[in-house]
């Protein structure tokens, strides 16, 4: 490896090939950068903002900016956190999150990065939008309550599936996810479970039906062990309580 | 409502005028729009059909700009231009009158359909305001009787074509001009001078003369344009950003509007020197009144040869520009929503790098420059570099135009060579006892009294050219809120901090201006401030939080004096939310009610 071909981030040095981002080199390298919108097995999207780095002293998201020679990247810091923990309190407000309720609790990309970030609480004040459940699916459960935008799903269903089935529309604070039909409900799609789309959300916005609440809290995914050592929910298998079809 | 198949070949017809292009989804949605009033569902459907993509494409455009409507929307659409300067000439008086007069409520559309009556971000009439639009068509000047045969032009459903031309006129306040509006230019002539020395030549003067962005990023334009022309690509592209949508800025509206050649001759110029054949001018929905005029302009530059095929009879010289418009999207002035825009898309920004010189229009290179800068570019060819750059200062080069509104006399445009104090511009627009300036609209800097001193150029204070003057008359907390509302409303929604971060400190100035705010609430604006400013996607989350952070530090009393003593106030007022309990309780003590009429009986 020349000296070239590495930057430092927190003072460790990380080797990247030539086109990579600082997320996938770091990725790559082991070292854990928290995300949301981010999935390696898509394109960077750079929305949710929360993995946000210093880079040479400038704060940049981390999977959208490219790796450089030399670069000095700062990730693990109080300030950096403090940041973080302020964009995930502002998902946490903008929906309506009921962990304690939620399917998903405990196996929640969502709530395992707030966690890390150290967030215990929401701070802001909440919006409570109304936004009404779609259950038409015989299959899948639509809980827009808890949709953060990421895109994942639309990319999934639109980039992977070849189904489209869903889109963000709307602008500013009305953006909101939907449903590719004219009624605007998932039943009306060819959407199944088995879509690469129902497995990339990093919330509990699309959930199965016929089960749930199997694995006791305290089993879950996240229970035992932080994000940064148990990995994203969408890249581990079902039989490892993640979200991912082998 | 239309019959379907009337509608149907409406539809076909428009999109067959635009060759069925996807790139000109949001001028066919505008069209659609102007025969139907607004976009139903089954118009959505069927220019996806026509156009051969998918209806959520569609959608997603539709639901994006303002000015267009996915709702059953009145025949006659009047938006009132809601920037604070409308505000300081007293337009929500007049809003409240017409609203009053027509019989419609604010926001919402007549019952019988005719006419919708709403607010809109400004429209760039700050120097002959309170201004509106009708159906896009910009209204100036607005008073009580002109409202009142306004009122009676909608419910005789007068035809806006029969409509008085004086409430159209759009007046160019010019008062201070220096070398670009000054001195005169004969069309053609920075032309003849690219086809004399050749391009080369003409990116030296463009090196030599410092000339940067005059949209008020200040990127010096020569490296740019240099950055584009060595870009790989067999098509390149020459754009206009024409989206002059910073409230309080309407200097570009002045050049397109009186100096369209000398901008037309900036962007011809480009494209030779980049070996670009098509431009394209972005011009801002809210200036839909100049279109057809814009489009004479470059019709008779193609008779004269200086546009188009053989330009000056060179045929290795061919460009040509065509005019896109804009329908109310704030973040379209960032050039690569822009460049989103203008392939027809939602105006989204893109993840920078690569930039538009390498990747911009239709992923080909592509130079985005805002009007001035075209102008200012054309002024070059001619005078050369050396000439420009004798005005200004060090780091800037040449000229600016300043849009000047609120309290001052003389409200207009002053051109000022770089350099020049912020004092010395309000004595010269009249400015008695300002307190404090805007400058560079809400996403620029608010200045108080002892920064008058300060001078404008990109090594101290940068500017697009919005400057709104505020007098000692003024809350400048009112200003304040006015800016944040702005932003709540022009945020994209991509990136959380600028989504969620706008609507969160809107609370937050709402909730001190109506004086339930504490110390503990300026806190959280600059925290929250801190992580709009460094985590934002692009620019307009960036620089969101500006106005705030700003006037917490420059005008500390305007928060202060409307602070409750106590440390904390929660967002929420407990006895507003026990009210309806203690009324169903039977609670009669004075202390458990906030009105008196509950007392008497009445259910909260």
């Amino acid at each position: 490896m020349s000296e070239e071909s590495t930057f430092t981030l927190d003072g460790r040095k990380v080797p990247f090939r030539d086109g990579q981002t600082i997320m996938a080199a770091a990725l790559a390298a082991g070292v854990y950068i928290p995300h949301l919108c981010f999935n390696p097995e898509f394109p960077p999207h750079g929305s949710c903002r929360v993995c946000l780095v210093k880079v040479n002293g400038r704060m940049q998201a981390s999977c959208t900016a490219p790796a450089m020679a030399g670069q000095v990247v700062q990730s693990e810091t109080e300030e950096i956190r403090e940041i973080r923990r302020g964009i995930l309190q502002m998902l946490f407000v903008e929906g309506n999150h009921v962990c304690p309720a939620c399917e998903k609790s405990g196996a929640c990309q969502l709530q395992a990065v707030a966690y890390y970030v150290g967030m215990l609480a929401p701070h802001y004040t909440h919006f409570y939008p109304r936004r009404p459940v779609d259950a038409s699916h015989p299959d899948a459960l639509l809980d827009f309550n808890r949709c953060i935008l990421c895109e994942l799903c639309v990319r999934a269903s639109r980039d992977v599936d070849g189904k489209n089935v869903f889109a963000v529309q709307g602008r500013g604070i009305k953006a909101h996810l939907v449903v590719n039909t004219p009624s605007g409900k998932l039943g009306a799609t060819d959407f199944s479970l088995s879509d690469k789309a129902a497995q990339v959300c990093p919330t509990g916005t699309i959930l199965s039906k016929h089960s749930g609440y199997e694995i006791p809290i305290g089993q879950r995914l996240y229970d035992r062990k932080p994000i940064n050592v148990v990995g994203d929910v969408a890249a581990l298998a079902v039989s490892k309580g993640g979200r991912r079809h082998d | 409502m239309m019959e379907s198949s009337a509608l149907i070949q409406t539809i076909r017809d428009i999109v067959q005028r635009h060759n069925k292009m996807p790139t000109r989804l949001l001028q066919i949605l505008r069209e659609v729009q102007d025969s139907l009033t607004w976009l139903s569902a089954e118009a959505i459907n069927a220019v996806a059909g026509e156009l051969g993509i998918s209806p959520d494409k569609v959608r997603s455009v539709a639901t994006f700009y303002s000015f267009l409507y996915t709702e059953p929307h009145g025949s006659y659409d009047i938006l009132f231009s809601d920037n604070i300067t409308d505000r300081m000439l007293g337009n929500r008086e007049l809003l409240h009158y017409l609203s009053e007069r027509l019989g419609v409520e604010i926001n919402s559309t007549r019952k019988d359909g005719l006419v919708s009556v709403g607010t809109t971000s400004c429209t760039g009439m700050c120097d002959q305001g309170p201004a509106a639009l009708v159906n896009g068509y910009a209204l100036t000047r607005l008073t009580k009787p002109r409202l009142d045969r306004i009122v009676g032009l909608v419910n005789a459903k007068t035809p806006l074509e029969q409509w008085p031309r004086e409430f159209f006129e759009v007046v160019s306040h010019i008062h201070r001009a220096d070398i670009l509006l000054g001195r005169h230019f004969a069309d053609g002539a920075a032309l003849r001078a690219v086809l004399k020395r050749g391009p080369d030549a003409i990116v030296e003067e463009m090196v030599k003369s410092g000339l940067r962005g005059q949209g008020g990023a200040g990127f010096k334009s020569a490296a740019k344009w240099i950055s584009c022309r060595n870009a790989p690509g067999e098509v390149k592209y020459v754009v206009c950003n024409a989206d002059e949508g910073e409230p309080g800025t309407f200097k570009d509206r002045v050049l397109m509007q009186d100096f369209a050649d000398l901008v037309f001759e900036g962007m011809t110029v480009c494209g030779r020197v980049i070996g670009a054949r098509q431009g394209f001018v972005y011009l801002r929905g809210e200036y839909r009144y100049m279109v057809d005029a814009l489009k004479a302009t470059l019709q008779s530059r193609r008779e004269a040869g200086l546009l188009g095929e053989a330009i000056l009879g060179d045929p290795g010289f061919s460009f040509d520009i065509d005019i896109h418009l804009g329908a109310g999207a704030y973040v379209c002035g960032e050039e690569s929503a822009l460049i989103e825009s203008l392939e027809g898309k939602h105006g989204v920004p893109r993840i920078r790098p690569p930039f538009p010189t390498t990747h911009g229009y239709l992923n080909q290179p592509t130079v985005v420059n805002n009007v001035e800068t075209f102008a200012s570019a054309a002024k070059i060819a001619v005078q050369g570099g050396d000439w420009f750059a004798s005005r200004g200062t060090a780091e800037s080069k040449g000229t600016k135009l300043l849009s000047l509104s609120g309290d001052c006399e003389r409200p207009g445009i002053y051109e000022y060579p770089f350099g020049v104090t912020v004092r010395q511009v309000l004595e010269d627009c009249g400015a008695k006892n300002p307190q404090g300036i805007q400058m560079a609209g809400p996403a620029g800097h608010m200045i108080s009294e002892k920064l008058f001193d300060r001078r404008i150029c990109f090594e101290d204070l940068a500017t697009g050219g919005s400057f709104m003057v505020f007098d000692h008359s003024r809350d400048i907390l009112d200003g304040i809120r006015n800016f944040a509302h702005f932003f709540v409303h022009e945020s994209c929604g991509f990136c959380t901090p600028c989504r969620v971060g706008t609507s969160l400190m809107r609370d937050l100035v709402d909730k001190v201006h109506t004086g339930h705010g504490t110390r503990a609430d300026l806190e959280e604006m600059r925290k929250l401030g801190q992580i709009m400013r460094v985590g934002s996607h692009c620019g307009l989350g960036q620089t969101a939080p500006n106005p705030v952070l700003d006037s917490l530090d420059q005008f500390p009393e305007s928060y202060e004096r409307r602070l409750r003593s106590t440390a904390f106030e929660p967002a929420f007022d407990m006895n507003a939310a026990l009210e309806q309990a203690r009324w169903l309780t039977g609670r009669t003590d004075p202390d458990a009610y906030l009105d008196e009429e509950i007392l008497q009986g009445a259910m909260p």
